[in-house]
């Protein structure tokens, strides 16, 4: 019996080193994500195209935009008298902010009445929009303190910031763990699945069923070589992620490999499924997008943070398995915890991985009978 | 011509009859526009803060008040020790905790001045930044208000008065920026990938040696492929225009002809690159690998969820090569902030040159390969 699957499991591997194309790429794929997620995707703010709209300008109005030029971040790209002609700027997408300031600037500043400054920003972007309306009013507001108070000194509460886990807030810490998710999905849900189907489509499928292996023997011998490939492609994207931007490893690799198999296994056994259940490999592959890619990007907490979604896709993303690894690697790469935090959502993979098993194997028995 | 008009019933009736497919491509981009619309945001709702007061006095109960007033605050425990408070930051019961030290009213008072200590969990470093300047605002505008409550003076008239307008999105609404995207992304992924698969396709089973030895010439072929394809997501993209208007209510302030311009223009491109991964591969596994490879290089880079002025100098030359990138412009520009012709010209110049060369590529390469 097991000189049958191993026979088996020869010709999947035989079928996937000749692929040269397919191997090349998914072996190449996580690098390649690893460096543009690491080096391309970046959500900080450096170098706002600034205009300043400054009627008539004087001494203070003149500090206050030296005072943009040191910040660093910005760039002066237009001063003008006028606020009309920097709205065609902003439609070109040539400024990303204006800050207009108030007409007789420096005397309504040593007078007691409020000199007015406007900050408009390019919102059709809200989230850098408002990151640089932050960084001007930051500016602004220093501006404002080094004028002094006419009173007496102000009270002051002084935050002491911590930022634990992560202290330079880099963001390739936070996407390599749901990266390694990403590509794991990939190769082991959407591989599986379509090549699966494709043994349907060509009808190689049920010359394997009338040979002496089972069912289960079957679908081990599909998902072995798939599993193999998955591990290959952690390491390298742990080991790009190590060597390239020195993302931390505080807590234990070996338990961080086990649950990258764990979570294989819950993806290739959602590949099984869907590969019984659809006819050709077109459907199989729009399939098992739309049940396994699309939520293992969006309901995961990879990009985006699943506290901010609303309640039904918080709920929603429970189901999703690479929530939970995506907490576990990053629980582990991050904060350096071991099982005794990560219990719980080790257990919800261990179950995920059954059940979905199961299933699996009861729906190709179903069509296969 | 008849020879064209014959293979694009075929195509048309192929694609017609595959209902299960057709099903999917139609539900496709309301799945994603639904789904992504209210997932794609960065915005921060509460934060769950874990609170060590070891003054227990008015001063700092009134900070904590201020917080919770926010509603963007939500105490979840509290306790004197920082030591718990680590360990609810470690297994994720908070996201920060507050540390205010004894003594800090008796500082207040007497110094004007009191520290307090923000920890945060930062494993998502953008999240945690916008929460910490959120804490800071707060706690400045308390800090203020204290001030006029210690020195018994009038609040003092503030010497700037600040005002801050969002052009062209005034709620900041995160949906108003990302659905154009999505728009983008839906057309990509039809275009291309379905282009790819369907030629592919032919080529797995056979029947494209079959149609290379009749008289067919090469460019009705061509076009029978992709005409169809073009009409699909043209139609597709109208669904997904209409979606986000009328269910989302993204305002398209633009001209809405000059949208389908644009995008009839990015879909040769898209197209082109379907037809070019054809004619590299065998089967249908490698169309749809390479294709996704490729598109996912091509999403990342193109702006759709980070700002391609962040990325660094070289990644964003590539990004300028990438018709993604242009055509998210555009339709970003066109839909929010009503640009005309004149203004998106170089973007549209530079998709249409891509576009082009892309498929003019994929036709020479394709002639090659049949030969």
């Amino acid at each position: 019996m097991i000189s049958t699957l191993a026979a088996f499991v020869t010709k999947e591997v035989r079928h996937i080193l000749r692929d040269r194309q397919t191997l090349t790429i998914l072996l190449l794929m996580p690098l390649v994500q690893v460096v543009l997620f690491g080096y391309a995707l970046r959500s900080d703010v450096r170098n706002v195209r600034l205009a300043i709209v400054d009627p008539s300008p004087d001494y203070a109005t003149l500090a206050l935009r030296d005072r943009f030029q040191a910040a660093g971040r910005f760039t002066v790209v237009v001063t003008d008298k006028s606020m009309s002609r920097i709205e065609p700027l902003f439609r070109k997408g040539k400024i990303d902010l204006a800050v207009s300031l108030d007409r007789d600037f420096a005397a309504r500043v040593e007078s007691g009445e409020p000199a007015r400054i406007l900050i408009a920003i390019d919102a059709s972007d809200p989230n850098t929009g408002s990151t640089m309306q932050a960084y001007a009013r930051a500016v602004i507001v220093e501006y404002e303190q080094d004028l002094g108070s006419r009173g007496s000194p102000p009270v002051r509460i002084d935050p002491q910031v911590r930022m634990r886990f992560n202290p330079t807030l880099e963001s390739v810490n936070l996407f390599i763990p749901g990266l390694i998710a990403l590509v794991l999905t990939l190769v082991s849900a959407l591989m599986t699945a379509i090549s699966l189907s494709r043994e349907k489509e060509r009808g190689t499928l049920e010359i394997l069923l009338v040979s002496p292996l089972r069912p289960w023997q079957i679908i081990v011998g599909k998902v072995l070589p798939y599993l193999g490939l998955a591990f290959a492609n952690v390491l390298t994207a742990l080991l790009a992620a190590w060597l390239i931007f020195h993302v931390p490893f505080r807590g234990s690799v070996t338990l961080l490999l086990v649950e990258s198999i764990i979570y294989s296994m819950v993806s290739l056994a959602i590949g099984v499924l869907v590969a019984t259940r659809t006819a050709t490999q077109r459907v199989a592959m729009l399939v098992a997008l739309l049940a396994t890619m699309l939520p293992s990007t969006l309901l995961s907490g990879m990009v985006f943070p699943l506290a901010s979604m609303p309640r039904v896709l918080q709920l929603l993303s429970n189901v999703v398995p690479a929530k939970w690894f995506i907490i576990i690697a990053r629980g582990i790469m991050l904060k350096g915890v071991g099982l005794t935090h990560l219990w719980m959502e080790t257990l919800v993979l261990v179950g995920m991985t059954l059940a979905f098993m199961l299933i699996a194997v009861r729906s190709f028995k179903a069509r296969v009978a | 011509m008849r020879v064209l008009k014959v293979l694009l019933r075929k195509e048309y009736l192929q694609i017609f009859r595959d209902k299960l497919l057709l099903r999917q491509m139609i539900l496709m981009p309301f799945i994603q526009l639904i789904v992504l619309s209210s997932a794609a945001t960065f915005e921060v709702k509460t934060s769950r803060v874990y609170l060590v007061d070891r003054d227990q006095s008015s001063v700092s109960r009134g900070l904590v008040d201020r917080l919770r007033a926010s509603g963007r605050f939500r105490i979840v425990g509290g306790s004197g020790s920082m030591n718990l408070a680590g360990e609810a930051l470690l297994s994720r019961d908070a996201d920060m905790i507050l540390g205010i030290p004894p003594d800090f009213e008796r500082d207040i008072v007497r110094a004007r001045a009191g520290s307090v200590q923000l920890v945060f969990n930062a494993e998502d470093g953008a999240l945690a930044g916008v929460t910490n300047s959120y804490a800071q605002q707060i706690i400045a505008a308390y800090a203020r208000d204290l001030n006029a409550g210690i020195t018994h003076s009038v609040r003092e008239s503030p010497r700037i008065e600040l005002r801050t307008r969002g052009w062209y999105n005034q709620e900041l609404d995160y949906k108003h920026y990302m659905i154009p995207g999505i728009l983008v992304q839906l057309l990509t992924l039809t275009g291309t990938l379905l282009t790819a698969m369907n030629i592919v396709r032919e080529k797995e089973i056979g029947t494209l040696d079959q149609l290379n030895v009749t008289p067919v010439p090469r460019s009705a072929f061509i076009a029978a492929k992709l005409i169809p394809l073009l009409s699909i997501a043209l139609v597709l993209f109208a669904i997904g225009l209409g979606v986000s208007r009328w269910v989302f209510g993204v305002p398209i302030v633009g001209s809405i002809p000059l949208i389908f311009f644009a995008a009839l223009i990015y879909l040769i491109g898209a197209l082109g690159l379907g037809l070019w991964i054809s004619t590299i591969v065998h089967t249908q596994q490698q169309a749809m690998f390479i294709s996704f490879f490729l598109i996912l290089i091509y999403l990342l880079m193109s702006g759709l969820f980070t700002p391609v002025r962040s990325m660094p100098e070289w990644a964003q030359l590539i990004a300028e090569v990438n018709p993604v990138k242009h055509f998210i412009v555009i339709i970003r520009s066109v839909m929010l902030k009503g640009s005309g012709f004149m203004d998106i010209l170089r973007p549209l110049g530079m998709l249409a040159a891509t576009g082009l060369i892309a498929l003019t590529l994929a036709v020479r390469q394709y002639g090659k390969q049949a030969a």
